[in-house]
């Protein structure tokens, strides 16, 4: 059922936000189909006719008043960020420069 | 070796209530039994040294002041890197977190700090919980006490190999699709699943929502009911959280009898692809179980056989939306920003060198199995199977009390023989993952040594959503059984390190 090509596996690598050199895509391309022809037994017995379930405990909604809480100080934040600049995480360029 | 660390958590915590020795003393013994035995065992990435001694004493003042009473108060834990405390590095055993420190204690850590249990440190996993060896941590495997040769299981292999290299009386672990259970199973450990939503993830850095929950390692049935207890409850913070009374779990693992009760031998978790010698102590088992008035009836569950397939789509499915937030913008690992490269492309370098192949992997396999053209019939049709399963367990609690079946299908194997298989490390979970998939809940106990290899076999009981105390219920039955048959803890029977 489930053959990925080369191709297939770096468009998920991009889609994933995952560098992957050469080498890797050429192995990930090889297990993923493997795995694939294994999961996709699911098929047998998946009818039209079975609800799926995305949680096994029925849920509701749970809702509480919006009161006003402390939340995380910049302070304690920006011990975390790989760069803080300004009180606000320093991020790469996100436009492109005209 | 000092006497104590050998001691279960339910003696320590007698022992420190009375006064006889102080939980300073308790936790300094463990800290320094880590320091001995750890650069062989491995379970720990971070031991909380000063903070343990200084929350020991907190909590000895308290109890000589009488301002707490918790059964395991002053009790040293070993906590799966995977639970924020704040303050304390959180790794997941992942490069990408290397360094973070979370600003707040997830709800578990808030309720052992409560209970007055002193956290020891950290302990090793696979990275983000995805293995059942713990060789997938970044951070090197843990090895097995019981053979050092050997995986712990995964992926809470740090915090079962910590409960059998005596380093901690208690663990707490998570469980997606095993990894309380089966690292429990290799190492001779006890570990329990319990019923999801009954223990908030609050503070749990999620894998699969839908999957997760965390639980109690113990060497003993009533020592995991004790911590049970302790983490077990409604938390607003946790919208998955049931909001009803819990079942008494402690009450139960005090049962001296199953007379009358009805177990259920699942057919589909057994025979074929399981070990010689763990099917002759399971075999075993079910022997003894009658023999104590149980009545033992087969039981079919054939949805089961498709469990392992959907899970592996429905666990990298949600994992690779949940892990997308580790992007190297707010926290964490972040490579290539160097002004050259956009904002993407150092997501893509940060993502590409600060998770390992397991997680990739898994991030991949969940962005195929949700895309367009292919949802329905993957993601789409292993949620049907997750009904199906459900359906199973549903038909068969109408007929029996409880499920068992061995909790994996092979004892420990060689550290690095399935590393780069990953089908053949997947079949480990076969017998766990059921549970998982319909939110009941499960408990791995020791069972014996297997003869081929002399290495710990688990049995698993399956339970009833909201009906955790059966589990204790039949478990308590069993280790007394077994234990007087034996003359020994189980656990006594680990080699010295």
């Amino acid at each position: 059922m489930a053959e990925l090509s080369r191709e297939q596996v770096a468009h998920l690598a991009k889609l994933a936000r995952l560098a992957l050199s050469d080498e890797e895509l050429e192995h990930y391309a090889q297990q993923l189909g493997v795995i694939l022809d294994s999961v996709a037994k699911v098929t047998e017995v998946a009818t039209a006719d079975i609800k799926p379930t995305s949680h096994a405990i029925e849920m509701t909604n749970v809702f509480r008043e919006d009161e006003i809480r402390p939340s995380f100080s910049s302070e304690t934040t920006s011990r975390n960020a790989p760069e803080w600049e300004d009180e606000r995480f320093r991020v790469p360029r996100i436009l492109d420069e005209e | 070796m000092s006497e104590l660390i050998s001691k279960n958590a339910v003696e320590l915590a007698a022992l420190i209530h009375s006064g006889e020795v102080t939980s300073e003393e308790v936790t300094k013994v463990h800290l320094d039994r880590i320091d001995s035995v750890d650069e062989k065992v491995h379970a720990f990435l971070f031991v909380d040294k000063e903070n343990a001694m200084a929350s020991a004493r907190e909590v000895d003042a308290a109890i000589q002041s009488g301002t707490i009473a918790s059964p395991l108060a002053g009790v040293p834990l070993a906590l799966k890197d995977v639970l924020t405390m704040k303050d304390v590095p959180t790794t997941c055993g992942s490069k990408i977190l290397q360094g973070w420190k979370p600003q707040y204690d997830s709800t578990v850590v808030a309720r052992l700090r409560s209970a007055g249990i002193v956290i020891l440190g950290k302990t090793n996993m696979d990275e983000f919980a995805m293995g059942s060896s713990t060789e997938y941590s970044a951070y090197g495997p843990t090895k097995n006490p019981w053979d050092l040769s050997r995986i712990p299981g995964g992926s809470g292999g740090g915090s079962a190999a910590s409960l059998a290299a005596f380093e901690a009386p208690l663990a707490i672990g998570t469980d997606t699709g095993g990894s309380i259970r089966q690292p429990a199973a290799v190492t001779g450990t006890v570990g329990v699943k319990p019923t999801y939503g009954a223990v908030s993830r609050y503070g749990l850095v999620a894998l699969a929502s839908s999957l997760d929950q965390a639980g109690p390692c113990t060497r003993s049935v009533m020592d995991a009911a004790l911590l049970h207890q302790a983490i077990a409850g409604h938390d607003p913070m946790d919208s998955t959280s049931i909001n009803t009374a819990m079942p008494n779990v402690v009450d139960a693992a005090k049962n001296q009898s199953i007379k009358g009760m009805k177990i259920g031998l699942v057919k589909q978790l057994g025979g074929d692809g399981y070990q010689v010698g763990v099917r002759k102590r399971f075999d075993e088992v079910v022997e003894l179980l009658g023999s104590l008035g149980a009545e033992v009836v087969e039981i079919s569950c054939p949805s089961f056989e498709y469990a392992l397939a959907a899970y592996y789509l429905i666990l990298p499915s949600e994992c690779s939306s949940n892990l997308a937030k580790f992007d190297g913008m707010r926290y964490g690992l972040r490579v290539g920003d160097d002004g050259k490269h956009s904002v993407e492309e150092v997501m893509s370098l940060s993502r590409a060198e600060g998770f390992g192949p397991e997680v990739k992997r898994r991030i991949m396999l969940g962005t195929f199995a949700l895309s367009s053209g292919y949802y329905d019939a993957y993601y789409g049709s292993a949620q049907k199977v997750r009904t199906l399963i459900a359906k199973d367990f549903n038909d068969a609690f109408a007929q029996v009390d409880v499920l068992i079946s061995p909790t994996a299908p092979t004892t420990a194997f060689k550290i690095g023989d399935k590393v780069d298989d990953p089908l053949a490390m997947y079949l480990n979970d076969v017998a766990t993952i059921p549970v998982n998939l319909a939110g009941n809940c499960a408990m791995s106990l020791p069972i014996g040594l297997a003869d081929e290899d002399n290495l710990p076999v688990g049995l698993q009981i399956m339970a009833p959503v909201m009906a955790d105390d059966r589990l204790y219920f039949l478990g308590a039955v069993i280790e007394a059984a077994l234990e007087s048959q034996w003359g020994h803890r189980f656990i006594d029977k680990v080699p010295a390190l």
